[in-house]
């Protein structure tokens, strides 16, 4: 067991952990940080996407000792300071874009990632930058139109529905 | 106008502030004080005899507490089916049992053989790769011809050719059947392959075991879409726990698409472990356990005939199916390829006779079982492919023959020839409506312009309905069901006027919480912020049957309201005593009591309030307390329906299949909550589209999943789908339900891939490949590269 420390949504942290111990199990498991979520063991659903240093990873293939140090950022430290939905996360409460809510964590922080590098982005670029976060339940749609919404976009032409 | 926040209002969801900061609770999320960790033990191979399990290194392990194997659960009951199908002789299916975990035999990869218990997860892994396992490899049945064909393949010793039944619907049908084809006109015949599918909910199953041994009570913390339902096959069947002993609570589930109706050998498990164990057992599948052990969809091999004459007036339909139910029978999936898909066979349409025939048949792989829609997409499918290929050969419009062949308007209560009495329905509504919206009359400009980029554009169509709603117990019990299918409610006014609502159905991502509150707020006309909807928990809520089959708001919902009805009832005596009024003179609208003719009047708040504290009530003759439960047992099924359409854009020179517009005219009856049927529809279309074009789960000859990840298995993708154009203005409310509604679940599923197969064969030949009359689902772009170049 090693003992790591990072920043956490802006709160120093530390624990120990093993050399194999994921990001999102030390989150998870170690802090209690259970809205990262794992929802598969090869890197491709992306429900576990959270930010380091303010670029999105997927917290379940980096190792927690990898990033001793680092700035974190995840879906709990996604809300304003008073508790309210974020921009994005009211989007997506405001137009359905979410169901079950287990790719939603991941969902919320690679939308919030890709709005920071495109703060306007076309229909097809947040379809293309989403790839990485699988979602069975809403069929995307919802979702793209939440993450347009965000970032401003008048969306009632997008789609009839 | 819906009233604010009542029925039919786009309400926001109250379940998402949760799930949008990190505050959902997973059944992966919750630690109980003192729990191990368990890690299952699953065959590589999918078939092979167990000779020896060898624990003792294992055991020896750091931290291990326990590991167990098929032998200690070898003395238990068998996780059942929940459906008997005779054959079409009169003979009883075959039933094997089927174990916690495998003993004597594994029978599929992934089939659990063995447990290991230990302090953390990784002493678990670790320990798991010390157990020696001597199993000797048997020879694998995967092919179901080849199962059903070749005597010395067996899955269960007892079964020869492994078929579990041979049903015939409706058997004294068959001859008038086969007669119709001898004398029609023209036969259609279509040989397919209704692909084997992955469910894939985002959240792979998780369960905690928690005895208690204080009390002797169990607890099950589970990713279930049923917690009753599990509860009473872990304790009628599988254990033996009483049912007052086991709680079994189902938290925030993350998807279920039928995968988390079934009880697993999982759940027993930890159960067990943790009574071995005095202390919580919790086991979370990783994603490759989730592609191994789920229930499985689909898998059917159908040849289809249509009769018809010339002009395309259906005469007769006839199928033989084979359906794969895996190794060892699941909860439904003996009901999934029979009454979930044989009595679908009329379709939305007039066909005077049809006769359809499945045989169920073993093969070493996963079970298979219901997944969205079960047995009516593949219902759909076959009916809308041989539809299409009938239009082709006889050169005639696939809309005007569609049209002419739809059940018409006027002739509702309509029986069909399968079975099943359509309560209500429009076809031709909704057939028109999606021609408004998808822009049939724009489709050749469109078409042009493709072209010009170099890409064949095709439009295709489906019109289809579904049964849901399941189900009249006493119809179901007929045909072979062993459980009855109503639902129940209570509704808990609280003293101080605020409601709880216990409903026996399971909301894992349907947002129950909103709409049902929605519903019971314009019923009492109180707001939906006082409502609270609980569901969940066997220790809280009334037996329900949870969610599937579209069920929730058309069977569990009725419930719902006839406990408010209930509520009204007896607010109405509370109401008469303290106005001093007959009981008969009191009505009761937006949330006030009120004295006809009179402006005499109590709010609810001041009813509940007496019935609490019944200092002026009527005691002699009304008990205190306002709490009603309701059972809703469906006269009839639901019968959803809708035309849908799918445009593509294929790349002739790659086979390359982009769906470049999807439109959705449904019937749903009457919609409680718009937004949140829209996103149900979508999302039962990227399935749709999922099944069409990406996905499959392939086994090799052997027996090997060749498709055990998301590196192999094509989900589908945020740049894989279009936007959808989603609408259902042409409701026909349900006549048989207190809501007027159908269900809306699985609609998206079931309609949408013959559109995208019959958009991609119509370009196909638009761009002059008029050789190809069908291709199997997956539609790769090799499968349609291949099929071009023929």
């Amino acid at each position: 067991m090693t003992n790591v420390t990072m920043t956490v949504n802006g709160k120093a942290v530390s624990g120990d952990v093993e050399g194999r111990t994921l990001l999102s199990s030390f989150l998870r498991e170690g802090l209690g940080l259970t809205g990262t979520h794992v929802g598969c063991d090869t890197s491709q659903c992306g429900a576990c996407v959270v930010h380091v240093d303010g670029k999105p990873v997927k917290s379940c293939t980096v190792f927690a000792l990898d990033v001793a140090g680092a700035a974190v950022k995840t879906i709990e430290g996604m809300a304003n300071a008073d508790g309210s939905l974020g921009v994005i996360q009211q989007a997506f409460q405001d137009h359905h874009g979410l169901q079950c809510g287990f790719c939603t964590p991941g969902m919320v922080m690679s939308a919030a990632a890709l709005l920071a590098d495109n703060p306007k982005p076309t229909e097809s670029e947040v379809r293309h930058y989403l790839e990485g976060n699988i979602c069975r339940c809403t069929g995307y749609h919802n979702i793209v139109k939440a993450v347009l919404a965000a970032s401003g976009q008048d969306v009632a032409a997008v789609a009839a529905e | 106008m819906p009233k604010d926040g009542g029925i039919g209002a786009s309400t926001v969801r109250r379940e998402d502030i949760r799930f949008l900061t990190g505050k959902g609770r997973y059944t992966a999320d919750i630690n109980l004080r003192g729990q191990a960790y368990a890690c299952f033990l699953r065959s590589e191979v999918a078939h092979g005899r167990i000779n020896r399990i060898d624990t003792a290194e294992a055991r020896a392990m750091p931290g291990v507490l326990a590991v167990m194997t098929g032998a200690d659960f070898a003395a238990m009951g068998g996780n059942p089916a929940g459906w008997h199908i005779p054959s079409r002789n009169g003979e009883a299916m075959k039933e094997p049992k089927r174990p916690v975990l495998a003993h004597g035999k594994v029978r599929h990869v992934g089939d659990a053989y063995a447990v290991v218990v230990a302090e953390t997860l990784e002493q678990a892994r670790d320990a798991a790769g010390a157990v020696v396992a001597d199993i000797t490899e048997l020879p694998a049945v995967v092919d179901m011809a080849q199962a059903v064909a070749n005597p010395d393949l067996r899955v269960h010793d007892e079964i020869a050719n492994n078929v579990c039944f041979d049903w015939g619907w409706i058997e004294d049908n068959r001859a008038a059947v086969d007669a119709a084809f001898k004398t029609a006109p023209h036969v259609t015949t279509l040989e397919l392959v209704n692909n084997r599918l992955v469910p894939n909910a985002m959240e792979p199953r998780a369960s905690i075991g928690d005895y208690d041994p204080g009390t002797g009570d169990y607890k099950l913390y589970t990713t279930s879409q049923n917690p009753h339902l599990s509860r009473l096959l872990i304790s009628a069947f599988v254990m033996g726990i009483p049912e007052n002993k086991l709680t079994v609570i189902a938290p925030d589930v993350g998807g279920g698409f039928g995968s988390k109706i079934y009880h697993y050998g999982e759940e027993a498990a930890v159960l067990a472990a943790s009574r071995a164990l005095n202390r919580p057992v919790k086991w979370v599948a990783d994603r490759s356990e989730s592609f191994l052990s789920d229930a499985h969809g689909r898998d059917h091999v159908t040849r289809i005939e249509l009769a018809t004459d010339l002009e395309g007036n259906f005469l007769a339909l006839r199928t033989e199916t084979l359906a794969n139910v895996g190794a060892y029978l699941s909860n439904f999936a003996t009901a999934t390829p029979t009454f979930l898909h044989g009595t679908l066979m009329a379709g939305p349409y007039r066909t005077p006779l049809v006769y359809v025939n499945v045989k169920a048949v073993f093969t070493n792989t996963a079970p298979v079982d219901a997944y969205r829609g079960a047995g009516r997409p593949e219902a759909t499918f076959s009916i809308e492919r041989v539809v299409d290929k009938m239009c082709r050969e006889l050169k005639l419009d696939p809309v005007a023959v569609r049209r002419k062949n739809l059940i018409q308007p006027d002739q509702y209560p309509y029986t069909t020839p399968v079975g099943l009495v359509y309560d209500t329905g429009n076809y031709p509504a909704t057939l028109d409506k999606l021609i408004e919206i998808a822009d049939f009359s724009g489709f050749e400009a469109r078409r042009a312009e493709s072209a010009r980029r170099g890409k064949l554009r095709g439009l295709g169509l489906s019109t289809w309905i579904e049964a849901c709603g399941i189900a009249p117990s006493n119809l179901v019990g007929v045909l072979g069901a062993r459980v009855g299918l109503y639902d129940a409610a209570t509704v808990r006014v609280n003293a101080t006027g605020n409601i709880s609502v216990m409903t026996g159905a399971h909301s894992h991502g349907q947002g129950h919480e909103t709409v049902f509150a929605q519903i019971v707020s314009d019923k009492l006309g109180i707001p939906a912020s006082s409502i609270d909807i609980v569901h969940g928990d066997t220790s809280k809520i009334p037996f329900g049957m949870g969610s599937y089959g579209s069920r929730s708001l058309a069977v569990g919902g009725s419930a719902m309201v006839k406990a408010v009805d209930k509520i009204i009832a007896k607010g109405k005596k509370i109401a008469a005593h303290m106005l001093e009024a007959a009981e008969g003179d009191i009505v009761f609208e937006d949330g006030k009591f009120s004295v006809t003719g009179t402006d005499k009047s109590k709010t609810f708040g001041e009813i509940a309030f007496s019935a609490y504290v019944p200092h002026n009530y009527p005691l002699e003759s009304l008990e205190p307390g306002l709490e009603e439960t309701a059972f809703y047992d469906p006269a009839n099924f639901t019968y959803p329906a809708g035309a849908y359409a799918c445009e593509v854009e294929v790349d002739a020179e790659t086979g390359r299949v982009e769906v470049v517009g999807f439109a959705c005219a449904d019937d749903f009856g009457n919609v409680m909550n718009p937004m949140i049927v829209n996103g149900q529809v979508h999302g039962g279309v990227a399935q749709g589209i999922g099944q069409a074009l990406l996905e499959a789960a392939a086994y090799d000859d052997n027996g090997q999943l060749l498709t055990g990840s998301y590196m192999d298995y094509a989900m589908p993708r945020a740049d894989d789908l279009p936007m959808f154009t989603v609408d259902h203005s042409c409701n026909t409310p349900c006549t048989h339900n207190p809501l007027g509604v159908k269900g809306c679940g699985e609609a998206g599923a079931i309609g949408s891939p013959p559109a995208v197969v019959n958009a991609v064969i119509d370009a196909l030949h638009r761009g002059g490949h008029t050789h190809v009359t069908h291709i199997d689902m997956p539609l790769t772009p090799s499968r349609v590269w291949s099929a071009i170049q023929n």
